[in-house]
């Protein structure tokens, strides 16, 4: 028996606009295991974030469902959703504009507790956030200083300690690394890292860095302009990537090393627009063998066990 | 005396902001010298002084309030301390250009690319604009854009073609020294391998020297010959890619390197470098690095200076002065 904490069906959002409907995801499915991180790659505009933000129900989905902890939380009211919330957190991906600068470190961390009513008196809220602090590296003096004070990765971890106030079963990470020097992008996924183990943490971790997502994630998703391409335990996609994409995606990470001389795949054009897109192949455009069979979109289908590729090069 | 053939040579540059809040050292003595058509990645971390060397070469720093010391800084033979504003003009653009981070805010949104390019052109070269205009047309297409849309403006454009045209601009007079500062940085992955691979070769086809600034070490692995990392506003450690990489000496080129994910091996703890890097207003005495080097000794807090570790291998840390001294990362 598989211990999912959640399971996304058919999820679907479009946005209207004035040229037409901007498909930012088009029936997404995928789950995730208790204590495990599925990564969420694509490019911008992929969709990856409407997903996480979805997920969450901070944006309403067009259809699908979205079941957390065997619950269906697609449709329950807003009363029961705040109840829902307190178990998937965000962290978001600029430490410099998701917190607000006229609080000091300790309120912001506080607000979620004292929002929830968890914690009643001022002894219980302080000793709390003290606590979250020192859980995510931040030292007690900071407590009464503001974010335009502290650099990025301090910043980083105040986002962390809010979203683990309440106690989270699950968080969404938003390029939670995106904006941070490589020195200060460690710390942070070895802290992220660490919160997994102690808490049993689950986590989408939603990013366009691939070396990052190798590191971090036990399962990956790669999504192209609203749909998912292919979907691997990492270790596998990273050895055996089939769909088209990934293969050019993984092959053009520049790495630092000298004697890895992969050959680079180069795809062409840029990635086209999500708004009323055709019926074929979302990434028939682009690709480099596009047949006449691709004008036809192709299902995402399992190839070996747990590894899914929509593409009618390998699903003959 | 150095026989090489130097399109660049700056010796002992000192750059600092005079500022209400304190004085903000951000380039302390740096010595830069680039081989004609060599290509060297200037690598390090936010404020390391990577971007205010770039502008000081351009000579471009505001002041006030900057100040600028300086030994000398020669392009190509030419004394960039003693020109004027007039002269300064002249050269930037033709001689020595730069290719800004931010392809979205780098070009004029109520001119024409066409236009933009054309008017490099015609201001450096002695040519009619018509003929400027013509050339233009062909520097977009060497970069990729169809000729037919000179007549575009540049909101018109995605990123990745913005930052083509921003090439185009740069490489339109043929300079002998490119300065790309964190060029593919606002691109996506694969956007990024196209602008790369496109930069490349035209550096071959066009022989430029090129300054590559950036903090992607995969990057510079891809395009460039020769590596200098910094670190608070002074290079630590440089040498050939081979040199660096794969032969690292300085502890905190060891730090960056044990920082980073590895694609070919996902199990592995990173390592990050203990600390932050320091305020430049308040800079450690010796080593800049020595409070978060994990070899840290008393000598470190002595004034450091460069030592040579072969011809081509340089590196900025007293450490090498005791005896049988080695970094952890093993020479690969």
């Amino acid at each position: 028996m598989t211990d999912n904490i959640l399971e996304v069906r058919n999820l679907t959002k479009h946005f209207k606009t004035k040229r037409g409907m901007l498909h930012a995801v088009d029936g997404v499915d995928f789950t995730i295991q208790r204590g495990q991180t599925l990564g969420l790659v694509g490019e911008s505009g992929c969709g990856k974030t409407t997903v996480g933000r979805t997920i969450l129900r901070l944006i309403e989905p067009t259809a699908g469902d979205i079941i957390f902890e065997g619950e269906n939380i697609t449709k329950i009211n807003q009363k029961k959703l705040k109840n829902v919330r307190k178990d998937m957190q965000l962290i978001f991906q600029d430490p410099y504009s998701s917190l607000d600068p006229r609080k000091t470190v300790s309120q912001i961390i506080s607000e979620p507790i004292i929002a929830n009513k968890i914690l009643k008196t001022k002894e219980e809220i302080h000793a709390r956030v003290a606590e979250l602090m020192s859980t995510v590296g931040l030292a007690a003096r900071l407590f009464n200083t503001y974010p335009h004070e502290l650099d990025g990765g301090r910043r980083q971890r105040i986002g962390i300690a809010r979203a683990l106030a309440m106690e989270p079963k699950f968080i969404v990470c938003d390029e939670p690394v995106s904006a941070l020097d490589v020195s200060i992008q460690a710390q942070i996924l070895n802290l992220l890292k660490e919160l997994q183990a102690e808490f049993h943490l689950s986590y989408i971790f939603i990013t366009h860095d691939l070396s990052v997502v190798n590191h971090f994630s036990d399962e990956i998703a790669v999504m192209y302009l609203g749909k998912i391409v292919e979907k691997a335990p990492a270790e596998e996609l990273f050895a055996h990537p089939l769909h088209p994409y990934t293969q050019a995606l993984l092959s053009a990470i520049p790495v630092p090393d000298l004697r890895d001389k992969r050959e680079r795949i180069l795809i062409k054009g840029e990635i086209t627009s999500p708004i009323n897109p055709p019926q074929e192949c979302r990434f028939k455009k682009r690709c480099n063998y596009a047949h006449d069979k691709c004008d036809e979109h192709p299902d995402l289908v399992e190839v070996t066990p747990g590894h899914l590729v929509a593409c009618h090069l390998v699903n003959k | 005396m150095d026989k090489r053939d130097l399109v660049l040579d700056v010796k002992n540059l000192v750059v600092r902001y005079e500022t209400e809040d304190g004085i903000v050292k951000a380039v302390n003595g740096l010595n830069l010298q680039i081989e004609r058509g060599k290509a060297i990645g200037l690598v390090g971390e936010t404020g390391a002084g990577k971007t205010t060397t770039a502008l000081s070469l351009l000579r471009l720093i505001p002041k006030p309030p900057g100040v600028e010391e300086c030994d000398h800084m020669f392009l190509d033979g030419l004394d960039m301390l003693s020109l004027s504003v007039k002269e300064l003009e002249k050269v930037r653009g033709k001689d020595i250009s730069m290719i800004f981070q931010d392809p979205m805010t780098a070009l004029n949104p109520v001119l024409t690319v066409g236009d933009q390019i054309a008017e490099s052109i015609f201001l450096h070269e002695d040519v009619s604009y018509a003929e400027a205009r013509k050339r233009a047309i062909e520097m977009l297409e060497v970069v990729g854009i169809p000729g037919e849309r000179a007549n575009e403006y540049p909101h018109q454009f995605s990123g990745g073609m913005k930052q083509r045209v921003v090439i185009a601009i740069a490489l339109a007079c043929h300079p002998k020294l490119l300065i790309a500062d964190e060029p593919t940085t606002a691109l996506d992955v694969t956007i990024q391998a196209q602008v790369l691979d496109l930069m490349k070769n035209l550096r071959k086809h066009y022989k430029t020297s090129l300054i590559m600034i950036t903090h992607d070490l995969g990057i510079v692995a891809e395009i460039c010959d020769e590596v200098a990392v910094m670190y608070s506003g002074n290079i630590v450690e440089r040498g050939t890619l081979e040199d660096v990489f794969n032969k690292t000496k300085h502890p905190y080129t060891e730090g960056l390197f044990n920082s980073l994910p590895n694609i070919n091996d996902r199990k592995a703890m990173l390592t990050p470098i203990k600390g932050l890097m320091p305020d430049p207003t308040n800079i450690p005495v010796g080593c800049p690095f020595h409070p978060r080097c994990p070899y840290m000794g008393e000598d470190c807090k002595q004034p450091q200076w460069e030592r040579a570790i072969s011809d081509t291998h340089f590196v900025r840390c007293s450490a090498y002065d005791r005896p049988g001294f080695r970094i952890e990362r093993e020479e690969r």
